[in-house]
């Protein structure tokens, strides 16, 4: 038979929302179009914050940019995401954040009344979480050009924990830890933007991590790896982290908190909670002998009142992860294709 | 979850898996009808409950999978036209036409709207009277339901700025299709649960009776679908055909009747070409022609001539269980999701797509999974 390929290569020719859904197309991006031409030690770790030399001190810094719809969503907004979004960046890398930069793209014809909103928001939750915004910059692009509001924040903290936190500390035996229930955000935003109407109040998990971490690490826990879950959720962080350390994660569905409305809208649209964004929820990885503690402090903190032990990084050298059902069968857990798209039925 | 996690429950079904191995004394092969069951398999790894000789082969029963390549053609035409908003079931975009797919007309500009149900598109075109809204109208009775009170309706609000692109298709001739062909291996079926909570199951003692064959309504949860094997095997072993129906909670003979007679008004049967496998005789549904003004084929003047579908996936044997996703030479070399050849690799429920997540499965503690698909 003569086999060959009659689809164009597609994904290449025009960026497509899928570039952006932090799965294979985003990963496909990062490593053909910027990572050859940004090489260098720190960008080359993959992580969520880069950890710089700075004199006697280790310096944080992040970036990150804030695109949704609708701007406001319940349980949040623009605002607190790119606030809390690049201060959960820097507390990843085990960091107190300390300054943030602020990029507004505004969009032709936006009401003053939102804008205010917005940066109401981001000054509450700047106060909020310690940290200072001190430089920004504005532009205004021609309506129809924008969506509202596009902000990008960078961040700079400064490392508190004695030893980096990093995907490359990951060992065998090391535990898997889950803040909270997962799924919130990304279905919260979903049920906004398209009118679908659910009995709960779902709300998303927007939220900041850094309190949280800062008392892990004022515990003297011996964090291994932090990992903030957005898009992409919760088995797209684990499989980036499988793949960046080399080594297999086993995971038990059942100890993965899913609260009922996320996963009763999970079933209606046909999407796997594993894969719908957070914006308050993070995975530390930490030695058997410190899970303890790290449990006990989680759970008396507002960001991991519902955390749970959901893994282990298992003797396998196949970077993988592999999730155990209630009916004791594997499934391995991949990186989506692009966006995750509702199914037909 | 009410209704959900006690059709989850690992103890009940384990329980049916070992009457499972103790009732199997031989191999069989069986195919699951529906997508929606194959997605249920492969998400809950239910061949690994399986004794070693039953074989489940992953049926034509995905609309996405289905739809023939010259629809997708005409969405794509339609959908980069100025002043259309198309709406299409969101794992649809990624489908190949022969060219390109919805996706790339959205990053091209075209405004393609992904919907949850055909209300929506009639929504939106009542909200934009001067833009055409075109809903890409697909899949197995089940959706073909909505999509006839969607067009009800559209009828009765004289909405002439609405149309749909239909590609319907139905069930049971497929299974009788699959039945018929001399090659055929398939021994028993487990029928698409959803397709029968519409239509029942009447038709479905002739096919068993005719062919010889067990047909069993089974349901999409991992309990259901290893008790619609039970049910399977049990018949097979004692040398019985009949229908059985495993999802009582959602199905009667009869079926719905209210969902029929809505069916009746909009649609008549017709011969449907099936992506890959070809056409079969009284397997789609058309718009009568009290309907046909909205029939976006018709007003957007699409050709009618029946393109080929790509040469080289072996979608067709795939879907008729002759072969496996792993015996294609494109499978996880030249096809994967990311760039699929053909439309098994593109929904979650499509077989090839299934086997690509779970390639190379090794367990954790380094040795091959049981069943592992490609071994």
């Amino acid at each position: 038979m003569d086999l060959h390929c009659p689809i164009l290569p597609t994904d290449n020719d025009t960026v497509r929302l899928g570039h952006g859904s932090g799965g294979a197309m985003t990963q496909r991006l990062l490593t053909d179009y910027i990572q050859p031409l940004f090489n260098n030690t720190w960008i080359s770790q993959a992580h969520d914050s880069a950890t710089l030399p700075w004199n006697t001190d280790r310096l944080v810094f992040t970036t990150d940019s804030f695109v949704v719809t609708p701007l406001f969503f319940p349980g949040g907004n623009i605002g607190e995401l790119a606030v809390y979004g690049t201060v959960n960046d820097l507390a990843m890398a085990g960091a107190e954040p300390k300054f943030l930069s602020c990029g507004l793209i505004l969009e032709e014809g936006l009401p003053m009344v939102t804008l205010k909103r917005v940066l109401q928001s981001m000054a509450k939750a700047a106060q909020s979480t310690g940290v200072m915004l001190v430089t920004g910059d504005t532009k205004v692009v021609e309506r129809g050009k924008g969506d509202g509001i596009y902000i990008n924040t960078s961040g700079v903290g400064q490392q508190i924990s004695q030893w980096p936190i990093e995907p490359g500390r990951i060992c065998r035996g090391d535990v898997i830890l889950l803040s909270g229930d997962i799924g919130r955000h990304g279905i919260a935003v979903m049920a906004s933007r398209e009118g679908l109407e659910f009995e709960s109040n779902l709300t998303s998990d927007c939220a900041p991590l850094n309190r949280a971490v800062a008392e892990l690490i004022q515990a003297g826990v011996e964090i291994h790896c932090l990992r903030d879950l957005t898009r992409g959720g919760l088995a797209t962080a684990l499989v980036e982290l499988a793949e960046s350390c080399g080594k297999t994660f086993s995971l038990d569905e059942s100890r993965i908190p899913v609260s009922e409305a996320v996963e009763g809208a999970c079933e209606i649209l046909g999407l796997d909670p594993l894969y719908v964004a957070n914006e308050g929820r993070f995975v530390a990885f930490v030695p058997e002998s410190s899970s303890k503690l790290a449990t006990s402090i989680l759970r008396g903190t507002v960001a991991g009142s519902l955390c749970e032990i959901i893994g282990r990084v298992g003797d396998g050298d196949h970077p993988q992860v592999a999730l155990k059902n209630s009916l004791g069968c594997d499934r391995l857990l991949q990186r989506l294709p692009g966006e995750q798209l509702p199914r037909i039925c | 979850m009410k209704y959900l996690q006690e059709y989850r429950n690992g103890d009940c079904i384990r329980t049916v898996a070992a009457e499972l191995e103790k009732t199997s004394s031989r191999p069989w092969t069986l195919m699951e009808i529906c997508g929606g069951q194959t997605h249920a398999i492969a998400k809950y790894g239910l061949q690994q409950l399986l004794p070693p000789g039953i074989q489940l082969v992953h049926g034509p029963g995905c609309p996405v999978c289905v739809t023939p390549q010259e629809i997708i053609d005409g969405a794509i035409t339609i959908a980069a036209m100025p002043d259309v908003i198309f709406c299409s079931y969101g794992d649809m975009l990624r489908v190949p036409g022969s060219v390109s797919d919805l996706l790339q007309v959205k990053a091209g500009g075209g405004d393609i709207r992904i919907i949850y149900s055909p209300l929506q598109a009639l929504h939106l075109a009542e909200q934009n009277p001067n833009k055409q809204v075109v809903f890409l109208a697909i899949g197995f009775e089940t959706t073909a339901t909505a999509n006839a009170l969607t067009l009800s309706l559209a009828k009765q609000k004289s909405l002439h700025n609405f149309s749909a692109l239909i590609s319907q298709f139905l069930v049971a001739p497929a299974i009788r299709s699959i039945c018929a062909r001399k090659d055929c291996q398939i021994q028993g079926f487990l029928a698409a649960g959803h397709v029968c909570a519409i239509t029942g199951y009447e038709q479905y003692h002739q096919l068993a009776e005719n062919y010889h064959i067990p047909i069993v309504i089974t349901g999409f949860e991992p309990l259901d679908i290893i008790e619609g094997v039970l049910r399977c095997i049990r018949q097979l072993e004692g040398g019985h055909y009949r229908v059985e129906n495993q999802y009582q909670r959602a199905v009667t003979q009869a079926g719905n009747r209210t969902a029929q007679s809505l069916l009746k008004t909009v649609f008549k049967i017709s011969a449907q070409h099936w992506r890959g496998i070809g056409e079969i005789p009284t397997s789609g549904l058309i718009l009568k022609e009290e309907y046909a003004s909205f029939d976006a084929a018709r007003r957007f003047n699409l050709p009618t001539s029946n393109r080929a579908d790509n040469r080289g996936c072996l979608s067709g044997e795939i879907l008729l269980g002759l072969k496996k996703p792993c015996d294609c030479p494109h499978f996880a070399q030249k096809c994967h999701p990311q760039q699929p050849l053909g439309a098994p690799m593109v929904s979650s429920e499509g077989a090839c797509a299934a086997y690509y997540h779970y390639r190379d499965q090794v367990s954790v503690n380094g040795s091959a999974l049981p069943n592992s698909p490609n071994r």
